[in-house]
């Protein structure tokens, strides 16, 4: 990676679910040592966090939540902790990685400075008005392809850059449950972006994004009544992103996925995937209830902002799938709260894009 | 749930064709021989039809020159271009198979990064023979290959995905630029092996290059006209890019789906780029209103089958892209040329039947 990053530029935000972050980040240790670290530890969590010396990082706990927070129908519990991180942050690019996975290599064996991969994702421009095939043109010794219309060559600014994982793959509890010794082994080396209007799952568990202009669109909205601390039992990252990518594709914003990897496995429940697969059965319903809903929204062109396009947002959430399941009321609630928080906490990221 | 791994994948040989068109030699089958000899050829020679077009011996083909094209399609013929690998899509019509393999004679089999020699035409019949996921994106890309998966989020309703109607391959060494990025970049050879297939989503237009291409005949074969190109008309290099416009817009509107990546072939032959950007010069400036053109293009549910797609689109092309050029009056009348050989070559049955979406596995 040539590209010179600004660290000053950059928070990596890791939500605590684990007490002992000892061997997360001495494996990280290469790669994060030079950026700012915002540590959220579990609302939930009793014990004390282990943290390595030699990291410049700030932890914010339950109590920092209260008071920054206030009385919100917002809950920072479980994965939702990360949240709060990209709140209080200040910087540009928000990096955030599940405190169960560690730094993946290449298939040349080099070690994947995945800071580094998302930075250079999002400073250089997405193209989700026409495919590429030859993937992201702007890589090293890739192009836009023949036929590609020249017009559309600037591409436009990328806003998000969704990661992948190797070993374990981010499956939900029925695929875990039927390939439960399956390993994510394929290293694809592109980063492609994916098209406006096209939906897609966005796993908070190797993410990063523009905060300074879609921070309001990454909230913790969507709360399985039987969420958990394992990833199988969340739906809030895959609720988040596809409102995110709503914002986006409204605001002629890019969102590119696929490089970086991490390598997930540690730590990670070997879990009952049978257990978290009747908690997550609710999130597998509700998504039948979101797809027709995502497809049919339109945001009016007086929404210019991420903020204008969340509220927007939460109230046909409200309207339309209130009705449908409590859970959806309360997510709309939730995003309502979120924007007034952000407005709050950081005046300085209302900038139209 | 996308199924387990398969075991091994069918030979298809009596299923598929490979149509290569050609104005040289055809020495680049020697390459091929161990992957292509158990499936039948379809050769269109463009050029001289006087020229002897010379076939390696122990393959099973059909040869068809230009004097074939006319006895054969009358004045239909008009619709089929003369000097350009254009005219490979007479292939697609004159062939009775449900599968078609399209592949340039300058390409030539590629290595994985193990070093292994990659059989493209097997992974294309694998990238057929199993669903697309155009309705919604898959960040582990073809949920259907082995080792991979929908991933969380994914919606249950949606994995059974749609048939799949092309497969799109890749190239290593040259890539497939347009010329004045050629001219920019000369130099510039694709070394970067990309392991994965995926589906172009629904709604989204790609550049769809005919070197090295794959499509369900049954399905598409009738959108997949490659235009009026070389001798006589004011564009070339651009057959490819119209017939995947069209068939992309069509598949979206019929629900099917268009997938993207493996196989790889090695591209050997960096055509000229002055020749090239003489070819394309008008293309450059029509694709700007092409390209909207096929964005906003809307079929109407009374199109049920790709022939009443592709004379819909015809009509629209006819209406809304003549003031561009009169050229694309010629091509309108082409299409309808086109589908109305292809009825006449393909009387009803599979190929003009209504595509009734459900996913084959």
């Amino acid at each position: 990676m040539s590209l010179d990053i600004d660290g000053s530029e950059v928070d990596v935000v890791i939500a605590a679910l684990h007490p002992n972050l000892t061997t997360f980040l001495e494996e990280w240790r290469p790669i994060l040592s030079r950026y700012h670290l915002i540590i959220l530890k579990d609302p939930d969590m009793k014990e004390e966090l282990q943290i390595p010396s030699g990291f410049d990082h700030q932890v914010y706990t339950k109590v920092d939540m209260e008071k920054v927070a206030g009385q919100t129908s917002i809950n920072f519990s479980g994965h939702s902790s990360r949240y709060f991180g990209y709140l209080i942050s200040c910087k540009k690019y928000i990096i955030s990685i599940d405190d169960d996975c560690l730094p993946a290599r290449d298939d040349q064996g080099f070690l994947v400075d995945a800071v580094a991969q998302h930075v250079t994702n999002l400073s250089t421009p997405a193209t989700p008005f026409f495919f590429n095939t030859l993937y992201d043109p702007y890589r090293k010794g890739a192009d836009f392809v023949r036929g590609y219309p020249f017009s559309l060559r600037n591409g436009v600014e990328c806003v998000m850059s969704c990661g992948l994982w190797l070993n374990i793959a981010d499956y939900d509890a029925p695929t875990q449950a039927v390939k439960p010794d399956e390993r994510n082994l394929r290293y694809v080396d592109a980063v492609l972006t994916v098209p406006v209007r096209s939906m897609m799952p966005v796993s908070g568990i190797n993410v990063a994004f523009r905060r300074d202009i879609v921070g309001p669109a990454f909230f913790p909205a969507l709360r399985l009544a039987g969420e958990g601390k394992c990833r199988w039992e969340t739906m809030e990252d895959i609720w988040c992103g596809m409102c995110a990518k709503l914002v986006c594709d409204h605001l002629g914003l890019g969102v590119k996925s696929g490089l970086p990897y991490v390598w997930r496995g540690h730590g990670v429940d070997g879990g009952d995937a049978l257990e978290s697969l009747k908690k997550e059965w609710e999130g597998v319903k509700l998504m039948e209830h979101v797809v027709p809903f995502f497809q049919s929204v339109r945001l009016p062109r007086t929404a210019v902002t991420a903020e204008d396009c969340v509220i927007k947002i939460a109230g046909m959430v409200r309207e339309q799938l209130g009705p449908l399941d409590l859970v959806f009321k309360h997510a709309a609630d939730a995003m309502e709260a979120w924007v007034k928080l952000w407005k709050a906490a950081a005046p300085q990221s209302q900038i139209n894009s | 749930m996308a199924g387990g791994s398969i075991p091994s994948t069918p030979l298809l040989k009596d299923e598929l064709d490979i149509v290569i068109p050609t104005i040289r030699n055809l020495d680049f089958l020697e390459m091929w021989r161990p992957f292509f000899q158990q499936y039948h050829l379809i050769i269109v020679q463009d050029g001289d039809p006087s020229r002897t077009i010379k076939v390696p011996e122990g393959f099973d083909y059909e040869l068809y020159n230009r004097n074939d094209i006319n006895r054969i399609l009358g004045p239909k013929a008009s619709c089929i271009s003369f000097k350009d690998s254009a005219c490979r899509c007479f292939g697609y019509m004159v062939s009775k198979k449900k599968y078609i393999f399209t592949i340039d004679d300058d390409c030539f089999v590629a290595k994985d990064p193990s070093g292994k020699e990659i059989n493209a035409l097997e992974q294309h019949i694998k990238n057929l023979l199993s669903p697309s996921s155009p309705f919604f994106f898959n960040t582990l890309y073809d949920p259907y290959r082995e080792g991979a998966d929908f991933v969380r989020g994914y919606p249950f309703s949606l994995r059974e995905g749609a048939p799949t109607a092309v497969s799109h391959g890749l190239w290593l060494n040259i890539p497939d630029y347009d010329a004045p990025t050629q001219l920019v970049k000369p130099l510039e050879r694709n070394t970067r092996y990309v392991d994965a297939v995926l589906t172009i989503p629904k709604g989204t237009l790609f550049p769809m290059c005919g070197m090295n291409l794959a499509f369900n005949r049954e399905l598409i074969g009738p959108a997949m006209y490659f235009g009026l190109m070389g001798d006589g008309q004011p564009i070339g290099r651009y057959d490819d890019m119209w017939a995947g416009w069209c068939t992309k817009v069509i598949c979206d509107h019929l629900g099917l789906g268009v997938k993207t990546g493996l196989p790889y072939i090695w591209h050997s032959k960096a055509s000229n780029p002055f020749v090239n950007l003489r070819k394309e010069y008008n293309g450059i400036y029509w694709q700007e209103e092409i390209i909207p053109f096929f964005q906003t293009a809307v079929l109407p549910k009374e199109c049920t089958s790709v022939q009443k797609c592709y004379l819909e689109l015809s009509k629209q092309v006819k209406a809304k892209l003549s003031k561009v050029d009169p050229y694309f009056d010629k091509l309108a009348d082409a299409m309808v040329t086109w589908i109305e050989a292809w009825d006449e070559l393909n009387p009803s049955g599979s190929a003009a039947a209504a595509v009734n979406g459900s996913a084959k596995k």
